[in-house]
């Protein structure tokens, strides 16, 4: 068994087994506490640029199949757990878990005390390192994880979004017509608006509102995705053009493009949440949602005007703004993932509510 | 939606004894409920016949009623005390049974009282199997093809058309009792039978077959606004077939993709709102088909289970205390995450380790049954074991069950492999490791067991690194070879074994080599917020975060898996033995391994390390602890063997010193001590084979009692008559050594037998309570009824022992507790043994007597005297603490759950459980813990008797007094022609050897109501089995002992003269708390 090596650049080394790729990955290190949905994660292109540990120790043991991949190929950078399972065992297997990340050039370290590591993160917050399968020395990879970029400010959404507008799989009787911007979209929120009788046709992060507005939709969805919402002003520029003409919906990066196009800031938590077991409370319905949860960013609540928006959602664990919306305008959006995969199927209403939403403003034209 | 302040005093209904299916985790839900409620400013009023639980410690509540379960006796508690409401959701089936029955009976319409918790409709939606599928049907989940029958025709039809095997479950009863599978038309005739009759609504389901499909559970909880939360998945390692109370189980669920899981969880939340539970926790199971996935609903609890005991202990989250609060209006987000303090209880747990459930069983205690696991739970406890994997999870139970074999060193037999792999028994999980290490292929075990392979890979993995170790030795082992086996939880005696060292040898060598365990903790929430519980198990990771406080701490040891013979009791001692350290400023520091008990809640101890009670594992502890002391006299055997191996390394032991204990446990040396203080016991002799063992017997004189050293429970002893008896013993049934010989002593026949439990800080002994057997002497005293006082000593006799008493623990310098047991024969009191440490009987006195002796005796290990704590005791140093009113401890055994086991009393314990009936004069007290054992004595109808020649005089008389109270009689021809003799009249009724009709027809024919049959001996041993079984299956008390038949009409003469009456501990004990107040 090779060894693999995670540098971070406050010097802490881990070392472990290599599986995946012999390769070696920097981004920022970070912790998701989800017990099941190890592939949903893998493939959930707002990993782009981070490194996940997952707290769960077993990892890899129901395999990986072709139905539950959340994009075309595992957008994460490496991969560190406590133990990864040599054999795959789930009627609906088709590979084993290393097999796919090893075939995507994904390098994995386990047998490290993610515990630690975690607790390492939780104290000092999110921080950068690298994932050598492929050799290297401690300090050498101390310094590689120093000389990574940060993940504030770095604009990654455009770059996993994809280049060429397409049109996602309708269903039988579309009720509405959406255009989802595709800042890293998982397939499940597209299955799901697919299943509230959308057709949805999926454009990259850079369209213009007016091409948008272009293709007559009944709403504009914005999806969920990687990276600092800050440098992303285009985006923001053209959801505020947007913003009175149709009605929008956004989930996650959405959420804070419509908070930063909504007047408000958004800021760096020190450790992100990621995980499945979140208590969001609705404050409409007085309800509690066990929500899942992957954002390293949060909009920041006194920053929005109350006089235009309305705050809906709030994570009951720190506070932390979950979901607004607009007074003015139609237009909503939560931090965290209605469309679950991985995750509680407790907000899936969301979905309903952008469809009563489009209706009611169809109904008003 | 805050507390509601329109109840104000609420009733909580306990499960009653420890049966099999329903053992002390309602002692740990009832406890939290009750801790929970009376935090919140509510008054609680108490009902639970158990006496050694600690939920009816008079502390907990604030009038607590040890009474029979029934709704009689429960109206006179809501009666006298005018309860708001009555919580039906934590005192298992039984709890909820009776809340059912008290509603339906019109009594909490009539009181006032409210139900919370569940409501009756809920309740029987989810109990009663048709409803529930309807219900399942209608929100689109699937549950197996099934028929509910009441007859032989409608259940072979049904069969016919689904195809065999069927598996039948009897409406209403409890852990499955009476279900089964059947493989074919004569299994589901025997079964159905057997069904029908044990239903109470002679109903049984007959479903098609999931055999082999995968299994599953979730834990949920639901407050009154609709929040509704997973507390924990749960996957059984056995498929389907075994029920989940024998499983090996594995929180959380290890082979479902995040897809299925969603799946079982939207499943959960809405059968919990389609069954309409408002609050509080439930348990819904599923199984999944291995290849096609298909999912399908099998049952839910619409209360706090057994799983639900586990799940908590397994993630941190204490369900039974949550559903309290959210029973009593409060929602799930206004209730605080007590580990991380910051959060609330609205979220789902997030783990980071793995947690392995293994049953424990005790078949070798029950001949005649026959050691099949099935629809039917059998076992009669179980081990929690946490790790960081799976393996090191796994490897961690299967030594915190104590069978006292080592896995490795068992013997298998290889031809046996096949067979063993594919009928589900306790050894399966031994024979998946030896099959494997034989050399048999995954997919071989696979097919045979039909378990995951993911589990077996697990395994395999385990026996392929014992093979590389195998080439090693304790030598030439690399750091990583070693760190590795410790990470995959092999233990170091497993180590020494195959390096042909000893464990210690291979704990100095991995020290040296920097391997140590270090201790993680349960969290809730995989450490992503800080965590306020120090709720540790041990682990080979790279960090320690048990962070010892510098204070003064003792740690207390447990008593491990519930076993017959060593069960709730001794929970109950370590409990107060943490609850009186708290209060005197010192740190408690539990280790236990049982997720039913009150011991191993984080609530219990300052810190709780959930661990194997092994050398290996407590030294760990100390070593990080480095504890001022630790208690062994508290956990029953289980820690007292780890005693003088602890000592040895070092490690205080606080309280009667573990020489102390072994004297008493040493035969030569204990015998030289009686012999010194010119105290008689039964002439007795050791032996280490099977010559000697008959030689001894010979000098002894027969009848002797043989029995194996160091046991508790009675485990393996018999009586016997003649050398070919202990021939037979010594070469069959015990293993001995040298260090552990045979014991044989002289039995001492028809000789009134007598408990004493006493407190001694090594000068000053005060006897708590004496005991009189009423079973005599040869029955097993745990499975004997007593009674507190004694009711037929002598003056002379209670001097004896109570001077006995005082000079045994003088001599064994006895600090803490002490249980003596004497034997009184023609005048003569005998010492039968010795026990320097806390007995069964413990939580029975302490209740009798209403001062706590384990509180007392834990003031006397850290060195204060008994003069000191005379505030807790009434005043009292010395002499014997004083009872007011009559206190009768009765067993509950297990026969209903093994048809082909004989339920004749013997020296070997077989009872699980016990009750307490209390009353002012014994044949109430009798009465009622009869009443609560589930053998009600009636008030009038027919009794059959049967007796030896030697009980002919005795018969007379309470045959005499039974026709006083209007009883008829019937007696076998002997029997019958000595009470005719005297005047009597008696029918006569064939012996069952003799033709028909006999008394077994007459029972079945419901023609008699009560049972005397006393032994005759060998030559009529059939016969009485024969009518020992139909009493059982027919519910009609059978009395086999003439000192029982004596108490039994004392009861019968209470239940014609007294009315049902009952008192609360607190108002019993009045005068005592006011002379310590």
């Amino acid at each position: 068994m090779s060894r693999a090596i995670l540098a971070l650049e406050d010097g802490s080394v881990f070392e472990g087994s290599a599986f995946g790729a012999p390769a070696r990955r920097a981004g920022e290190v970070v912790f998701n506490t989800s017990i099941t949905g190890y592939q949903e994660i893998f493939t959930d292109p707002s990993y782009a640029g981070q490194i996940v540990i997952l707290t769960y120790p077993q990892i890899g043991n129901y395999g990986a199949n072709s139905e539950d991949s959340e994009a075309g190929r595992p957008y994460i950078e490496g991969l560190v757990v406590r133990e990864f399972s040599s054999i795959a065992s789930n009627w609906r297997s088709q590979q084993r878990a290393n097999e796919l990340l090893e075939s995507h050039g994904v390098p994995v370290i386990a047998e490290v005390d993610t515990r630690r590591l975690v607790r390492h993160l939780r104290t000092r917050g999110v921080m950068r390192g690298v994932l050598s399968a492929a050799g290297g020395g401690a300090a050498e990879l101390v310094e590689a994880a120093r000389n990574t970029p940060c993940m504030a400010g770095l604009d990654l959404a455009t770059r996993v979004s994809v280049k060429d507008r397409y049109e996602w799989e309708p269903p039988a009787e579309p009720r509405f017509n959406v255009v989802a911007y595709d800042f890293g979209i998982k397939r499940n929120i597209l299955r799901r608006l697919a299943q509230t009788g959308c057709r949805v046709t999926v454009v990259p992060a850079l369209t213009r509102a007016e091409d948008v507005l272009a293709l007559r939709p009944d709403g504009v969805f914005l999806s969920n995705g990687p990276g600092d919402p800050e440098p992303l002003r285009s985006q923001v520029e053209q959801v505020r053009a947007l913003l009175g003409r149709t009605p929008v919906f956004g989930i996650c990066l959405g959420h804070q493009i419509l908070g930063l196009a909504s007047g408000g800031r958004t800021y760096k938590l020190k450790f992100g949440h990621r995980g499945a077991n979140h208590p969001v409370l609705n404050h409409l319905t007085n309800r509690v949602e066990i929500t899942s949860h992957n954002h390293g960013f949060a909009v920041d609540p006194d920053s929005l005007d109350p006089s235009i928006t309305e705050l809906t959602h709030v994570n009951l664990n720190d506070h932390t703004l979950e979901g607004f919306r607009r007074r003015d305008v139609p237009a909503f959006s939560v931090q965290y993932h209605p469309e679950a995969a991985p995750g509680p199927h407790d907000s899936l209403y969301l979905f309903d509510d952008f469809a009563r939403l489009m209706e009611e403003c169809r109904g008003g034209r | 939606m805050p507390r509601r302040d329109d109840i104000r005093r609420i009733l909580i209904v306990g499960s009653g004894p420890i049966v099999i299916g329903q053992a002390c985790e309602f002692d740990y839900s009832g406890t939290q409920a009750c801790k929970a409620l009376r935090a919140d400013g509510y008054q609680v009023v108490l009902l639970n016949s158990n006496p050694a639980t600690i939920m009816t410690d008079p502390e907990l509540a604030d009038c607590t009623y040890v009474e029979p379960l029934t709704p009689e006796f429960a109206e006179q508690v809501i009666r006298r005390e005018r309860p708001d409401a009555l919580l039906s959701t934590v005192g298992g089936q039984t709890g909820l049974n009776l809340s059912v029955a008290l509603a339906e009976a019109g009594v909490l319409d009539r009181y006032g009282v409210e139900l919370i918790g569940a409501k009756v409709d809920a309740i029987k939606k989810a109990e009663d199997r048709l409803l529930f599928k309807d219900a399942m049907r209608r929100i689109g989940l699937e549950s197996p093809d099934s028929k509910l029958v009441n007859n032989l025709e409608d259940a072979l039809a049904y069969a016919g058309r689904v195809g065999y095997p069927v598996v039948l479950r009897p409406s209403f009863t409890l852990g499955g009792t009476g279900g089964g599978i059947a493989y074919n038309r004569e299994d589901l005739i025997e079964i159905l039978d057997r069904g029908l009759a044990l239903s109470p609504v002679h109903e049984v389901l007959i479903e098609e077959s999931l055999l082999g499909w995968k299994e599953f559970e979730m834990e949920v909880m639901r407050d009154l606004a609709g929040n509704a939360i997973i507390v924990c998945s749960i996957e059984n390692f056995d498929p389907m077939g075994v029920h989940t109370g024998d499983s090996v189980t594995v929180a959380p669920a290890q082979t479902l993709t995040d897809r299925e899981y969603q799946m079982m969880r939207d499943g959960s939340l809405a059968c919990l709102r389609e069954i309409g539970v408002d609050t509080g926790g439930s348990n819904v199971q599923f199984a999944f088909h291995p290849e096609t996935g298909r999912m399908v609903v099998i049952e839910m609890n619409p209360r706090v289970s057994r799983s639900s005991a586990l799940a908590s202990k397994a993630t941190g989250f204490p369900i039974a205390k949550i559903a309290a609060k959210l029973a009593v209006g409060y929602r799930l987000d206004e209730i605080a995450n007590d580990i991380t303090r910051k959060t609330p209880a609205c979220f789902e747990p997030a783990i980071d380790y793995v947690v392995v459930k293994i049953p424990r069983w005790q078949f070798e205690k029950l001949p005649g049954a026959e050691p099949v696991l099935g629809t039917q739970m059998k076992s009669v406890g179980e081990v929690m074991a946490i790790g960081r994997t799976f393996k090191q999870a796994l490897a961690k139970g299967m030594r915190s069950l104590e069978t006292g074999k080592a896995a490795a060193a068992e013997v298998f037999d290889e031809s046996l492999i096949p067979q063993k792999l594919i009928t589900p028994t306790p050894e399966r999980l031994g024979y998946v490791f030896h099959a494997l290490r034989r050399g048999h292929s995954l997919e071989q075990v696979r097919e045979m067991t039909t378990i995951d392979p993911w589990f077996l890979q697990q395994i395999k993995e385990v026996v392929e690194l014992e093979k590389r170790l195998e080439a090693e030795s304790l030598e030439t082992v690399s750091p990583a070879t070693l760190l590795r086996a410790k990470r995959d939880g092999l233990s170091d005696a497993f180590l020494a074994r195959t390096w042909k060292t000893d464990a210690l040898a291979v704990r100095e060598r991995r020290k040296q080599l920097g391997i140590r365990a270090v201790f993680n903790r349960v969290d809730t929430c995989a450490a992503e917020f800080e965590s306020f519980t120090p709720y540790l198990y041990s682990s080979y990771e790279s960090e320690c975060e048990a962070e010892p406080a510098s204070r003064k701490k003792v740690m207390i040891l447990g008593s491990g898996p519930n076993r017959i013979g060593q069960g709730i009791e001794f929970d109950y001692c370590c409990c107060h033995a943490s609850f009186a350290l708290q209060e005197s400023g010192v740190e408690s520091i539990m280790v236990n391994c049982n997720p039913e008990t009150v011991s191993t809640d984080y609530d219990t101890s300052d810190r709780l390390y959930f661990e194997p009670l092994t050398l290996e594992e407590v030294l760990n502890i100390c070593d990080t602890e480095k504890p001022s002391g630790v208690i062994v006299q508290f956990g029953g055997q289980t820690p007292l063997t780890l005693a003088l191996p602890l000592k040895r390394q070092g490690v205080p032991i606080i309280g009667t010193d573990p020489d102390s204990i072994d004297l008493a446990e040493d035969r030569k040396r204990f015998g030289k001590l009686l012999d010194d203080l010119g105290i008689p016991s039964p002439p007795n002799g050791t032996a280490t084979g099977a010559d000697e063992a008959c030689e001894a017997a010979r000098r002894i004189g027969f009848p002797v009692l043989v029995r194996p050293s160091y046991v508790l429970g009675g485990r393996a002893m018999a009586i016997a008559y003649d050398e070919e008896t202990v021939r037979r013993y010594v070469q069959e049934a015990v293993v001995f050594s040298r260090e552990r010989p045979v014991l044989i002593d002289r039995f001492l026949e028809d000789a009134t037998e007598v408990d004493v439990d006493a407190l001694s800080d090594g000068e000053d002994v005060l006897i708590a309570g004496v005991m009189e057997h009423i079973e005599e002497a040869g029955i097993h005293s745990g499975d004997s009824s007593c009674v507190l006082p004694a009711i037929s000593l002598g003056g002379i006799e209670r001097a004896t022992i109570e001077s006995c008493t005082v000079r045994l623990a003088r001599a064994l310098k006895v600090v803490g507790l002490m249980n003596v047991q004497y034997a009184i024969k023609d005048g003569t009191v005998y010492v039968l043994e010795v026990n320097p440490r806390a007995s069964r009987t413990v939580p029975y006195v302490s209740k009798a007597t209403g001062v706590p002796l384990p509180k007392v005796a834990v003031g006397l290990m850290l060195g204060r005297r008994l003069r000191e704590m005379s505030n807790l005791t009434g005043g009292l140093a010395q002499g014997c603490l004083p009872v007011p009113q009559f206190f009768v401890k009765s067993p509950v055994f297990p026969f209903n759950k093994f048809p082909g086991v004989d339920p004749a009393l013997g020296p070997e314990m077989r009872s699980t459980g016990e009750v307490m009936g209390v009353g002012v004069n014994f044949g109430e007290a009798f009465a009622k813990a009869q009443l609560s054992a589930g053998t009600p004595l009636p008030d009038k109808g027919c009794a059959f008797l049967s007796v030896n020649n030697r009980d002919k005089a005795a018969a007379l008389e309470v045959a005499r007094r039974l026709s006083e109270f209007g009883f008829s009689l019937t007696a076998t021809r002997g029997t019958a022609a000595a009470l005719q003799a005297a005047g009597l009249r008696v029918k006569t009724v064939l012996k069952v050897n003799e033709g028909r009709p006999n008394g077994v027809d007459l029972m079945k024919a419901g023609a008699i109501q009560l049972v005397i049959y006393t032994p005759a001996g060998a030559h009529s041993f059939s016969d009485e089995r024969v009518i020992r079984r139909a009493a059982i299956a027919n519910r009609i008390p059978c009395i086999t002992t003439m000192s029982a038949a004596r108490a039994a009409a004392e009861a019968v003469a209470y239940r014609r003269r007294d009315p049902v009456r009952v008192w609360s501990l607190q108002e019993i004990h009045r005068g005592q708390q006011s002379a310590q107040g």
